[in-house]
């Protein structure tokens, strides 16, 4: 199979070969000499040089903090970083860049949602809905937010196939439900959630829908409008930006419901001795200096997707998915988690008498990058009946060699344990 | 590829192949549990001691190879020694591991096999998880 998908399903195909150039990252060997192969983008991705370079330009042109600045250096920075709120403001389809607050991530977006909006109107006998494949970064706020407010947790579970029990799903929502917490794609089974159905079932009953998306963000086009939720979660830094941004998109009914996160600097508008004013939205919930360099060269990042154009990365990485699922799930002994019909990047996998972190290590002296381990969901691994789970997640620049190298590595990996 | 077999030297192979001293346990049974929270492993360890001694040490659990051999050559060494003795082992070996002393040559053969794993920051959780286990086993018994 060649590295670019199948020309049928239109679109300009990814020229592969010269995408894996952008990235410096790729270029090198490891362990004797062997070229890497990275097949842990689900935790995060590489960086494209012209990310790299944003970060440097910035340090090196126009390092200033924003917003205060009355000068040169000051409104260059300014005017850069509310650049990048209207970019990703266009890239996830919500038109209006006063939606867009930048965090450091996808799990300090979550738990922004959970202070500023959560706990501050949640109360004793509210119930909040998460899904038995949720990311801890979707479970643990709510469980915070459950034990201050009195409220309760209720859970989604799966079904076989690793899709989530909409009919279950419809029985635990009902009048208390006040939040649904889900992940748009999951880091480990892969299964795409059919998040606007859900929502709209939610919206209906009075509820609101917060979102992680942090593997959808990366893998196929986003638009929150359409999906019609209430807050979108998702890292830069899973999408070819640097860590330390992020973004929590807050659609503007729920903006105005809600209390600061953090005080300080920047989210204010007028402070007395006694109390304070607070900024209009998205700065009301961006105190501090807030990590500029990061957020601009995010903008960098999401540039270099729409010149890839989102469209191709997600029939690209669709295509090397399947190949991957079907790759793998050849080779004697090896179990794959989750067979959704639709999906993401992540494909996690058991072998038959090889414990995760073994496997994980053995492919590595090949250079080859998979994660082993719970991957931050032990509520999912308990509902899978495993400790832990081995998980290739794939991106545009990886190839199908890659994968034909990690399913003989795995192979080698069996003769070396003693099995198969 | 030679780290790796390192790592994983036929003796901890051996071990983990054909683990000693593991055996189905009760709830009743259970000493203590001890997870790996980095990797998802999860050991119990029944401990009994006799007259001031380390009578009989069962594990059981899942883990990772490193782990489940790591496991299996604690109870063979450790087995019919002091409560004392098996106090300073578990120092000893706990500080080699972690790099703070150096592996006495005259430790036993399977103490020794698993000084590969210290070139591998990350497992070395996993060759340890035992010995914090029985650690707090034996102070609970001293409790």
């Amino acid at each position: 199979m060649a590295a670019t998908p199948n020309k049928s399903t239109g679109g300009p195909a990814l020229d592969v070969q010269r995408i894996r150039a952008d990235f410096p990252i790729l270029q090198q060997k490891v362990h004797d000499e062997r070229p890497l192969i990275y097949l842990d983008n689900a935790a995060t991705s590489q960086k494209p040089q012209l990310v790299i370079d944003a970060l440097t330009t910035y340090y090196t042109q126009y390092n200033a903090n924003v917003h205060r600045a009355l000068h040169y250096l000051g409104e260059q920075a300014t005017a850069r970083y509310e650049a990048v709120r209207k970019k990703v403001a266009d890239f996830i389809g919500a038109g209006d860049s006063g939606t867009v607050v930048f965090t450091r991530g996808t799990t300090e977006s979550i738990n922004l949602v959970a202070r500023a909006w959560g706990a501050a109107r949640l109360q004793a006998g509210d119930e909040i809905i998460v899904t038995g494949m949720e990311h801890h970064s979707n479970i643990i706020p709510w469980q915070l937010c459950c034990r201050e407010r009195g409220a309760r947790l209720r859970w989604v579970e799966l079904l076989p196939d690793g899709t989530l029990d909409l009919e279950q799903y419809r029985e635990v929502l009902n009048e208390r439900t006040r939040l649904v917490a889900m992940t748009h794609v999951s880091n480990v089974l892969g299964t795409l959630n059919p998040v606007a159905a859900m929502a709209h079932e939610a919206h209906q009953i009075g509820a609101c829908v917060v979102v992680d998306g942090a593997q959808s963000v990366p893998y196929l086009p986003v638009n929150v409008a359409a999906l019609d939720v209430d807050f979108f979660a998702f890292s830069g830094h899973k999408c070819g930006g640097p860590t330390g941004a992020g973004v929590c998109w807050i659609r503007r009914e729920r903006l105005a419901e809600m209390e600061p996160f953090m005080g300080g600097g920047e989210m204010i508008e007028r402070v007395h001795d006694d109390d304070a004013t607070w900024a209009e939205p998205p700065y009301k919930f961006e105190a501090g200096t807030p990590n500029i360099a990061d957020v601009i060269a995010l903008g960098a990042a999401l540039e270099y997707l729409e010149g890839l154009g989102m469209e191709a990365v997600h029939t690209y990485e669709q295509a090397l998915t399947t190949y991957a699922l079907d790759t793998l799930a050849a080779l004697p002994g090896v179990r794959i988690f989750g067979s959704a019909p639709e999906r993401g990047g992540a494909v996690s996998f058991a072998v038959e008498g090889l414990h995760p972190h073994d496997l994980s290590q053995y492919v590595d002296q090949h250079g080859i990058a998979i994660r082993a381990g719970h991957l931050c969901a032990q509520p999912l691994m308990r509902r899978l009946g495993v400790p832990a789970v081995s998980r290739a997640s794939l991106s545009y620049y990886n190839t199908t060699a890659e994968i034909d190298a990690l399913a003989a590595s795995i192979r080698r990996a069996q003769k070396f344990f003693g099995h198969g | 590829m030679d780290d790796l077999e390192q790592l994983y030297q036929d003796l901890i192979l051996d071990h983990y192949k054909q683990p000693r001293h593991r055996q189905a346990l009760t709830d009743e049974e259970v000493s203590v549990e001890a997870d790996n929270p980095l990797c998802g492993d999860q050991l119990r360890l029944a401990v009994e001691c006799d007259a001031g001694r380390v009578a009989t040490i069962r594990h059981d659990g899942k883990g990772c190879a490193i782990s489940q051999a790591s496991a299996s050559m604690m109870c063979e060494t450790l087995t019919g020694r002091t409560v004392e003795e098996v106090g300073v082992a578990v120092r000893d070996f706990v500080a080699a591991m972690r790099g703070e002393r150096e592996f006495d040559p005259s430790w036993p053969d399977e103490w020794l096999a698993l000084q590969g794993v210290c070139k591998f920051p990350l497992r070395v959780k996993c060759a340890t998880l035992a010995w914090h286990a029985l650690q707090k086993a034996l102070e609970r018994q001293v409790e």
